[in-house]
């Protein structure tokens, strides 16, 4: 008899939709049915049960070829890399749980390794303007069940989030909001008429990398104080709407993703966004959220931020402690700087996502691919080690872009033999422990050679 | 006063981190004791001698030490990190972070210096011959109390987010600048002596900039209230005077708004 799943998380999006209903074969082993999830959530349950996956590490040989080999094989190579390089760098985990991130820190943290996650090319200029000027936010269930009037600057849920709108947004009926999208003012600020634009009540074409001045021009108005009759292409007319409706709402919140995070002045665009938002709670209550890409990439800066102080590229190669300063510690920097000896990558693809020319340095070094399925950096690494579907094959904890925690399933078995990242992190700290006891390899310490050195700022 | 001359003699495979090359560090120090202050390479910690020739001595004190470091420094970052005293010429480009939290003493670049150059500035003067990366005197991360005294001089140009959160002190760009100057700027004067690209002031609540050629982007928050006669670096010229940021706050002094001031050659 084929198995009903209830309340199932789905790992694709930030979006973290709980309420996903599948239907498993009876082995187990394949996804039949999946109730309530988009197109591309249904995708990643669908892609679990097909052809193809492979259920060993692959090691290439001098010929170019990849060949299998086990998993002890595989974690003593990577043990090895990470003792011998100088500066390894540990990168991605878009698509993976706590209890991976939290073991993959631990393995950081003994190698000397520069520890990052995809914030780092995503949203993290979002932690920059945190880290400056605090993060007035709320959980999507409060703007759910209060909030009469959304902005979405610079985001394009129609497309990148596809259940944010129906869930949180626009259209549900919450406790305080029961007229749904009746009762709701929607405004997106976008160069591009987006979808997700077709369903607004107001429409604010900004010029291309001129958000941080309107964004200056709104804050002006709304301190009574007169502007130019244009802005960042925008009428100040437009201006002046604008700035009224916000502040005559029950409850705001901003929605703002790569439109901000991407264009000239990353951090600074976010950073005005929260001095804005700051601005109109003399008014009313108005809150700000970072539209998160992946399912749990929140997760890293939450379980990093509690284990090393810094939720991203954070520098672990002085050991006893950790420095984060992006521009220098960052991947790509790093990558482009030619400044790391070894890399990892974790739940994401790298091949894909980075400039090439960063690519092209990275591959002069042992490259070790951590991830599910094949990917780019699958194809060009040199050691590939295939670990569980988390969400699908392995459960466990993630954070929604909210900062919410949720507990996500396993609804299938992973193919046979294959491990977490979890487990596959803790043999890789434990076999670092074993090669450096059996090779009398001290660790790198300041303290204990009580240099003088000091770093200021970590 | 003393001098310490450090040859860089091999490039290191990835950076040197060389915070210890202070006066600070090296007064009343033997060369040979020079050479054993530890540097680092990724995770590895190296003698500093393994990289540098150590020649010349040091002074008993940082006011008495000068130290020249000569070789390509392309690859090396941090030094003069927190010094407090005393004299360093640096005679290639440099890497990160030269003079980074420095109190006092001065630096001499004669090349480029890369980004985060004086970020933490506290006294002292840093003077970079060339350009300068991103970050110029600007607060470290997460940091809202930047830059506190002291001066920096860049003879060229320089990127992005300039004096971000600037206290006090003097920067002076001689070529052009990217965007943000002074952003969340609290005091402190900036002096750009080219063109500035944009968003300069953007939500500063207190300081001078001072502009000599144009702003490609003025922010919507700056207003014209006068235009000004003044001497600024020794040139006595007119200048549109504007106050802003007008979309942030501002405290008060003796009932009236105290605002930054943007002073744009006209
Ligand atoms: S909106 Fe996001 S989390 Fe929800 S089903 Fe679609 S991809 Fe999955």
């Amino acid at each position: 008899m084929p198995k009903k799943i209830e309340n199932v998380g789905c790992p694709y999006c930030g979006v973290c939709c709980d309420d996903l209903v599948v239907t498993v074969s009876d082995d187990g082993r394949k996804v039949l049915e999946v109730e309530n999830a988009c197109a591309i959530g249904n995708e990643i349950f669908q892609h679990a049960s097909s052809e193809g996956r492979i259920s060993l590490p692959r090691l290439r040989q001098p010929d170019g070829t990849y060949k299998d080999i086990s998993y002890d094989e595989a974690v003593d190579y990577a043990a090895r890399v990470l003792i011998k390089a100088k500066k390894p760098l540990i990168f991605g985990f878009g698509s993976t749980n706590c209890e991976g991130m939290a073991a993959a820190a631990k393995v950081a943290e003994k190698a000397g390794a520069v520890l990052d996650n995809c914030a780092s090319i995503c949203h993290g200029s979002s932690f920059l303007a945190i880290f400056d000027n605090g993060y007035p936010s709320c959980t999507l269930g409060e703007t759910k069940n209060r909030a009469d009037v959304i902005v979405y600057w610079g985001s394009n849920p129609a497309h990148a989030h596809p259940r944010h709108m129906s869930r949180y947004s626009i259209f549900p009926r919450g406790f305080f909001t029961g007229k749904g999208h009746k009762g709701r003012k929607i405004i997106v600020i976008d160069p591009r008429y987006t979808d997700t634009a077709r369903v607004a009540d107001i429409y604010v074409q900004v010029k291309q990398g001129q958000d941080y001045d309107l964004f200056n021009a709104f804050r002006t108005v709304i301190r009574g104080e007169d502007i130019p009759d244009e802005v960042a292409g925008v009428k100040k007319e437009q201006i002046l709407q604008v700035a009224e409706i916000l502040k005559k709402a029950r409850f705001g919140t901003i929605f703002y993703g790569m439109g901000l995070c991407h264009s000239d002045g990353r951090n600074h665009n976010v950073d005005i966004a929260i001095s804005m938002t700051r601005d109109l709670n003399d008014f009313t209550k108005w809150t700000i959220m970072a539209m998160r890409g992946h399912y749990n990439i929140a997760g890293p800066g939450v379980v990093w931020a509690w284990t090393t102080g810094y939720p991203y590229c954070i520098d672990m190669s002085k050991k006893d402690r950790a420095y984060m300063n992006p521009g220098e510690t960052s991947s790509v920097d790093l990558a482009m700087r030619d400044e790391v000896d070894a890399f990892f990558n974790v739940g994401t693809d790298a091949g894909a996502h980075f400039p090439i020319e960063a690519v092209k340095h990275l591959k002069k070094h042992p490259w070790i691919t951590i991830d599910p399925n094949i990917c780019m950096a699958s194809e060009i690494s040199d050691l590939h080690i295939p670990v569980g579907i988390v969400g699908v094959e392995v459960p466990g904890i993630v954070y929604r872009m909210d900062n919410v925690p949720i507990q996500y399933r396993q609804v299938l078995n992973p193919p046979d033999g294959v491990i977490s990242d979890e487990e596959l992190f803790e043999r890789i700290h434990q076999r670092i422990s074993e090669i450096e006891a059996e090779e009398g390899i001290t660790q790198t310490s300041a303290a204990a050679a009580g240099t003088q050195t000091s770093f200021v700022g970590e | 006063m003393k001098t310490v001359t450090l040859t860089l003699n091999k490039q290191p495979e990835l950076y040197l981190e060389c915070n210890d090359i202070t006066p600070d560090a090296f007064a009343g120090k033997t060369p040979a004791e020079i050479a054993a202050i530890e540097i680092w390479e990724g995770k590895q910690k190296i003698p500093l001698g393994d990289f540098f020739t150590v020649e010349g001595s040091a002074g008993a004190t940082p006011a008495e030490t000068k130290i020249v470091v000569a070789g390509d420094c392309t690859r090396v970052k941090r030094i003069g990190q927190q010094m407090t005293d005393g004299e360093i010429v640096i005679e290639s480009d440099v890497d990160m972070y030269i003079g980074g939290w420095m109190k006092g003493g001065t630096i001499h670049v004669k090349g480029n210096a890369d980004s985060f150059c004086g970020i933490g500035m506290e006294g002292g003067e840093l003077i970079i011959d060339g350009d300068a990366g991103h970050h110029v005197g600007a607060a470290p991360r997460g940091e809202w109390r930047g830059m506190k005294g002291g001066v920096i001089r860049i003879g060229g140009n320089v990127g992005n987010d300039t004096a971000t959160f600037i206290n006090g002190g003097t920067i002076v760009i001689g070529g052009d600048a990217d965007i943000h100057i002074s952003t969340h700027g609290e005091g402190g004067t900036v002096i750009v002596k080219g063109n500035a690209k944009g968003r300069v002031g953007g939500q500063m609540v207190k300081g001078e900039i001072y502009v000599f050629g144009t702003i490609e982007n003025p922010l919507p928050g700056f207003k014209k209230i006068e235009t000004v006669e003044r001497d600024v670096e020794g040139v006595q010229a007119q200048f549109d005077h504007f106050i802003g940021d007008l979309g942030e706050r501002h405290p008060k002094s003796k009932g009236q708004p105290v605002y930054a001031h943007l002073y744009v050659k006209a």
